[in-house]
């Protein structure tokens, strides 16, 4: 009561304080140092690239990379081309990938439409997560120790691919299961009061509105797949001619042509290096492509 | 009929009505089958049964199928460690040498197999602890700069560039490590080895090719396991409540308190397991180490500037020469043992995120 009160001097202080230049500069030296990550992580990527062009793109422009093969070739002579290698991506990728689709759809339909919260759902969607975390080495010997050394068949193009399957399932899993979750239930509900059964709902209905989207998830992992290197190291051998036969018979592919000629120090070795590395940049690109125009070609249709 | 919807709806995506549903889809058509006009009421049995039998075994066709899908996968999992140990315990057996302890892995003579798995563990667990020493703040710090500071229009290509990284394969990291970046490296190397090579990390190493380090293979990774953590880290923070953060800017907070106390403490455990399903891929990574990494024969000493080999790149080394079980069951059972680290990180990542719930 006693105290005197300076009637000049708002009751109130100033609602909005400016804010203090200690927090101003940690707010700037946070927004530097975030930047900054980005960048980090640009520089590798603009510096593989620009490694992988430089290196290869002249060799990849000369006649019959695309249609030749390595056979007869000495090591540091040049010419030549890696047709066998594209041949052998392409084929024990496409192998896999036909595999690997169906498995991996009917897993994703399992977990959404049927699975729900039962146990085995959820022992499934667990082990997904789990097989999306195996190193390739891993299925590699996996399908070596089944394939190969229990049922006694030959290393081959054909095991790659099934190692492949291994890694490919997980990736087709979460990318269907995440468009068929998408699907508003309206229209399975719409279905099922039509009388529709449930399994011509899902064919009908459930699928071809979350086409689009599994699609390109299917590309995705193929472009994925393309880049493994380690199952080739173990279930086939290298060849330098073109093989046709996945069943039998050693088989190139770009990257065990890269490590094949990782061994071979003259300019022709690293040309064929950088080449096939360049070839299969473009592959996977190419895929990633098809995967961006079918989901545009496939999308449902909104109204 | 009514009833069919209200047991679908509610439950979801996944509705658990599956099971109720298949008998409603049967009696479903009496109430409907008015339209082929069998004039009086008992019409509807003679069609029925027909249509409704060969709907419901469709119905249970379908869904053996692909439960036996989803019990594949399952068993899958088991098939991989089971084969593999199959594969592996002859060799353990008739190891010579302590399969844990042992610092060899002489598979020359399948009569007198010494093998163990220490080096290998010691080379793995430190090039790939190390790859997560880097990439952790880098990756925090892209996930924060694409979700908080970018702009809006710029965030989605950003995004996108970071994911071209992931799609690079990994051989192509392994030859641009050991050809392009470690020349680069060599003068850090030489400048952290004279400066701080007191401390075991930094010692000069034994790796006998320049650059074909422990240190240029986990800087390699590093770059390799990055956008595994920054997409899930990505996809966590951006579902941080915008009303935490609408309240933090209301108190007068700036970006980066923002950040701090509303995005951080929602995201922490979404990040922790990003940056462990990263050090899952960087334990299997085969590639692009066998590359880099220089062959060596003597003993790890944990030195970043050493050679040697992880589990992986010794398998992937050393497998293609061999032409008996025994030896080849010695690198499965090297095999096994990264199958059984990948497998705990990895589901120690994905308990860490399921009780965050931050992601589905």
């Amino acid at each position: 009561m006693s105290t005197t009160i300076d009637l000049d001097e708002p009751a109130v202080g100033p609602t909005f304080t400016p804010i203090s230049t200690g927090r101003k500069i940690r707010n700037g030296i946070a927004a530097v140092l975030v930047t900054l990550a980005f960048l980090v992580a640009v520089v590798p990527l603009v510096w593989v690239l620009w490694t992988v062009i430089a290196e290869g793109l002249s060799v990849v422009l000369r006649p019959g990379w695309w249609t030749q093969s390595l056979n007869g070739l000495l090591g540091r002579q040049q010419g030549g081309g890696a047709y066998h290698a594209i041949y052998g991506t392409l084929m024990q990728s496409l192998i896999a990938a036909a595999i690997a689709t169906p498995i991996g759809i009917l897993v994703a339909i399992y977990l959404v439409e049927y699975g729900a919260k039962s146990r085995l759902a959820r022992a499934t969607t667990f082990m997904v997560d789990i097989l999306t975390g195996i190193p390739s080495i891993v299925a590699a010997l996996f399908v070596y120790a089944v394939w190969i050394a229990i049922l006694g068949f030959d290393r081959s193009a054909f095991a790659v691919s099934l190692a492949l399957v291994l890694l490919m399932v997980p990736v087709v899993v979460r990318s269907t299961e995440e468009m068929l979750r998408i699907v508003p239930d309206d229209l399975r509900e719409a279905a099922y009061a039509l009388g529709v059964p449930k399994w011509k709902t899902i064919v009908r209905i459930v699928i071809p509105t979350a086409l689009s989207g599994m699609l390109t998830g299917i590309s995705l992992a193929l472009a994925r797949i393309m880049g493994e290197t380690a199952p080739m190291l173990i279930l086939v051998a290298y060849a330098p001619f073109i093989n046709y036969n996945v069943f039998a018979g050693n088989m190139a592919s770009l990257p065990l042509l890269m490590t094949v000629e990782r061994a071979n120090p003259t300019e022709a070795g690293s040309d064929r290096i950088w080449g096939a590395a360049i070839t299969l940049i473009l592959i996977i690109t190419v895929f990633q492509l098809i995967a961006a125009l079918l989901s545009r070609v496939t999308a449902p249709k909104t109204k | 009929m009514t009833d069919l919807p209200v047991t679908g709806g509610p439950a979801g995506a996944g509705d658990t009505g599956v099971v109720r549903g298949l008998p409603v889809t049967a009696t479903i058509p009496e109430g409907h089958v008015r339209m082929p006009d069998t004039g009086p009421p008992p019409a509807p049995p003679p069609d029925e049964p027909a249509g409704a039998t060969s709907s419901r075994r469709g119905d249970r066709l379908f869904r053996w199928l692909v439960t036996g899908s989803g019990a594949f996968v399952v068993a899958l999992i088991g098939a991989i460690g089971l084969f593999l140990l199959v594969q592996a315990i002859p060799s353990v057996l008739v190891d010579q040498d302590n399969f844990l302890l042992s610092r060899n892995f002489d598979t020359e003579d399948p009569a007198n197999l010494r093998f163990g798995i220490l080096d290998l563990l010691l080379v793995t667990v430190e090039v790939s602890v190390f790859a997560l020493v880097l990439a952790m703040p880098v990756g925090l710090g892209i996930a924060l700069f694409l979700t908080q500071y970018a702009p809006p229009r710029l965030a989605r290509p950003f995004g996108y560039l970071i994911d071209v990284l992931a799609a690079v394969p990994s051989i192509i990291f392994g030859l641009w490590g050991i050809l392009v970046l470690a020349p680069v490296l060599e003068p850090v190397a030489g400048w952290l080895q004279a400066h701080l090579g007191g401390f075991f990390l930094f010692a000069p190493g034994n790796s006998g090719i320049a650059g074909a380090t422990v240190f240029t293979a986990g800087i390699v990774l590093a770059v390799m396991i990055l956008p595994i953590i920054t997409s899930i880290t990505r996809e966590v923070f951006e579902r941080t409540p915008r009303t935490h953060v609408e309240a933090a800017l209301a108190l007068g907070a700036t970006r980066w308190e923002v950040i701090r106390i509303a995005v951080l403490p929602f995201g922490r455990s979404g990040y922790i397991s990003a940056s462990m399903l990263g050090l899952g891929r960087a334990l299997g990574e085969t590639i692009a180490l066998t590359i880099i990494l220089a062959g060596v024969q003597t003993p790890f000493s944990g030195s970043l500037f050493d050679g040697g080999a992880t589990f992986a790149s010794k398998i992937a080394l050393s497998f293609a020469e061999l032409n008996n079980d025994l030896s080849a069951g010695a690198y499965i059972a090297a095999g096994l043992v990264l199958f059984v680290l990948t497998f705990a990180v990895n589901a120690l990542a994905r308990a860490v995120i399921a009780r965050s719930g931050a992601v589905a």
